[in-house]
């Protein structure tokens, strides 16, 4: 207790150096809090977005380029057992103009189930529908993103773009599903497909959404789906069937990642911190030698003096743990508002880089302090 | 004055030194009896082992040999915690440079001995106050050492050799850093307290000084001499020699 009371009151006695000493702990604390929280925040928030997705959907990808899977290939699958609704996909990437407005974004050319197997929801105006595809009508939904820019506040239903010069009627909005992994659901145009294929000047359908009637079901229809797709392209290697689950796995297993990478290097600036704190205290040791001397010489036991330098830098990485937490909640709330990144709070996140400042602290703390306590007091007396 | 009670037995104390690979017979083999209530001056002028003496006194330092009974223990083969304890409980130290904690106030320095025996923070404030109160500076309790005179911060330091009541007060040249006025206010305030029977050995290089005491003894080239005072008187051009260097 006395102790406490000495290692506090010589904390006092240099307030600057104490927080200069502290600051590494500081930043270090702070920056594990705000990194861990920046990590787990975006891992919610694509969890949240592929989940929103619906678990019940698989996507059915063709990557080979020397393989041909169209229309009537699509069918096949739409006739196994257990599929709800099935959503043949090609994809490109377009120029969209609108007067002078030009903006560069995916096009996806597909079918009216599109809508309800990717649980989109309208904005304003309809759909592709079934009849523009047998059609081929020149018609686009746009996302909100590009509608935004194209047409700014106005209504662009009705009103006509230029897809890669080509004019096209949009004929409704998407209503806004935000971003994953940075890849934005808004800034895109949808178009029938077999308009789609002619933009591309492909008739391989890249991408096929399956929405299975029961969720339980998907793992076998999965497989079933791999079978028929294997009698088709031929080579296993040339096409992927997926779950929303396993897009969510992946997801957050780099999202993870990415949080252990962040707070790591967080970590190691704590690492640093501890190491300015036991300069500062060899400083404080050397600094006080005359000091220990005569404590020693009144009748301090060499237990007496380590518990005082190692209280001394415990304290200092505490006040600095305790800092650097309540910093860390502050700038991440700023990242927050400025930039808009989802945060996500770690309770265990901060108790533990709280913990590691105060091991921190012993760590650093021990080699000083027994320095101090190893001194000789008749050296130490007669140091000036 | 003196009651015919050891309370500090040192037999053949020996301590040898390597210095530069040099080695230096500090001690050669020393004895010495102090009685309780003694007021004794070990005078000898520096290099003649007077410093390590003291160390081994004042229990900074051990003997390779030889006997050292203090209040009837034998402090020579002491681990260091355990002579940590005996320099708290059995020794007040009086320094010629005073070594106060600068940082701490007059009566936080004179409460450090106490604060090494775990006693409660109310206790130790009284007994600190008291010992300040005996020393004539209790108003000047919460002045640091940097606001006081070379003097005042001499009898702060004695104020803290008294608060643990040591059976011994162990002064090493209590005045060199004094002036002659303030010399002989602390050397009094001495010859008192040694009246109200603290047992004093007083360590300098000065015969006025060590003069005081009623038993002078003198240390050269490591050996041990009774009636140091006598011997002084006789060869006081050697110590003028010695003083002008």
């Amino acid at each position: 207790m006395q102790t406490l009371k000495m290692a506090l009151k010589s904390i006092k006695a240099n307030k600057i150096r104490a927080f200069l000493t502290m600051l590494g702990i500081i930043i270090g604390v702070s920056s594990v809090i705000v990194m861990v929280a920046i990590g787990q925040g975006s891992t919610k928030e694509v969890q949240d977005q592929i989940g929103s997705l619906g678990t019940n959907v698989l996507t059915v990808t063709v990557t080979g380029s020397d393989v041909t899977f169209k229309e009537e290939d699509v069918e096949q699958i739409r006739g196994i057992n257990g599929i709800d609704e099935i959503a043949p996909t090609v994809s490109g990437r377009v120029t969209v103009k609108n007067g002078r407005n030009t903006v560069q974004v995916s096009m996806a050319g597909t079918t009216s189930s599109y809508l309800d197997v990717r649980d989109l929801q309208l904005q304003s105006g309809r759909f592709v529908a079934d009849l523009d595809h047998d059609n081929h009508s020149k018609i686009a939904v746009l996302g909100s993103d590009t509608a935004q820019t194209l047409f700014g506040m106005g209504d662009p239903v009705g009103e006509y773009v230029k897809v890669n010069g080509t004019a096209y009627k949009v004929v409704g909005v998407l209503e806004s599903v935000g971003s994953s992994l940075g890849t934005s659901g808004d800034n895109m145009v949808i178009v029938p497909l077999s308009t789609g294929q002619r933009l591309a000047s492909t008739t391989t359908i890249g991408t096929t959404y399956v929405k299975v009637e029961n969720e339980d079901m998907i793992n076998s229809i999965s497989s079933r789906i791999e079978g028929t797709m294997n009698s088709i392209v031929g080579n296993a290697d040339s096409y992927s069937v997926s779950s929303q689950k396993d897009l969510m796995e992946t997801a957050s297993s780099v999202n993870k990642t990415m949080t252990f990478m962040l707070g790591g290097s967080a970590a190691i600036s704590l690492i640093v911190g501890g190491i300015g704190i036991m300069n500062i205290m060899l400083v404080s040791v050397s600094e006080r030698t005359k000091e220990i001397g005569i404590r020693k010489a009144i009748g301090a036991k060499r237990g007496n003096i380590l518990l005082q330098f190692l209280l001394e830098s415990v304290i200092l990485s505490s006040f600095g743990g305790i800092i650097g937490v309540g910093i860390g909640l502050i700038s991440a709330q700023i990242v927050n508002l400025a930039t808009g990144t989802a945060i996500t709070y770690s309770v265990p996140v901060m108790l533990l880089s709280f913990v590691f400042s105060l091991v921190v602290g012993v760590l650093f703390g021990v080699f000083p302090a027994s320095k101090a306590s190893k001194l000789d007091p008749i050296q130490a007396l007669r140091y000036e | 004055m003196t009651i015919h009670e050891p309370i500090i037995q040192i037999n053949s104390m020996k301590k040898v030194y390597e210095l530069g690979g040099e080695t230096i017979l500090a001690l050669q083999s020393i004895s010495l009896d102090i009685q309780k209530g003694d007021f004794i001056s070990i005078i000898g002028p520096s290099g003649s082992g007077k410093s390590t003496f003291m160390n081994m006194i004042g229990c900074l330092d051990r003997p390779d040999s030889g006997e050292y009974l203090l209040d009837g223990e034998e402090v020579g083969k002491m681990k260091s915690s355990q002579l940590a304890t005996i320099r708290n409980e059995k020794i007040g130290f009086i320094f010629q440079n005073f070594n106060l904690i600068t940082k701490l106030t007059a009566v936080e320095n004179v409460e450090l001995p106490l604060i090494y025996r775990g006693m409660k923070a109310a206790e130790r404030r009284e007994i600190a106050l008291g010992a300040l109160k005996k020393v004539g500076l209790v108003d000047r309790a919460t002045h640091l050492p940097t606001q006081l005179s070379g003097g005042q911060q001499q009898r702060v330091a004695i104020a803290r050799a008294l608060a643990g009541h040591p059976p011994i007060l162990l002064a090493d040249e209590p005045t060199g850093a004094l002036d002659s006025k303030t010399s002989k206010e602390i050397l009094g305030m001495m010859n008192s307290l040694n009246e109200q029977g603290h047992t004093i050995i007083l360590i300098t290089h000065d015969l006025d000084v060590a003069k005081k005491a009623n038993r002078i003894v003198r240390i050269h080239d490591g050996q041990l001499y009774e009636n140091g005072g006598e011997w002084f008187a006789d060869t006081q051009n050697g110590i003028k020699k010695h003083q002008s260097k």
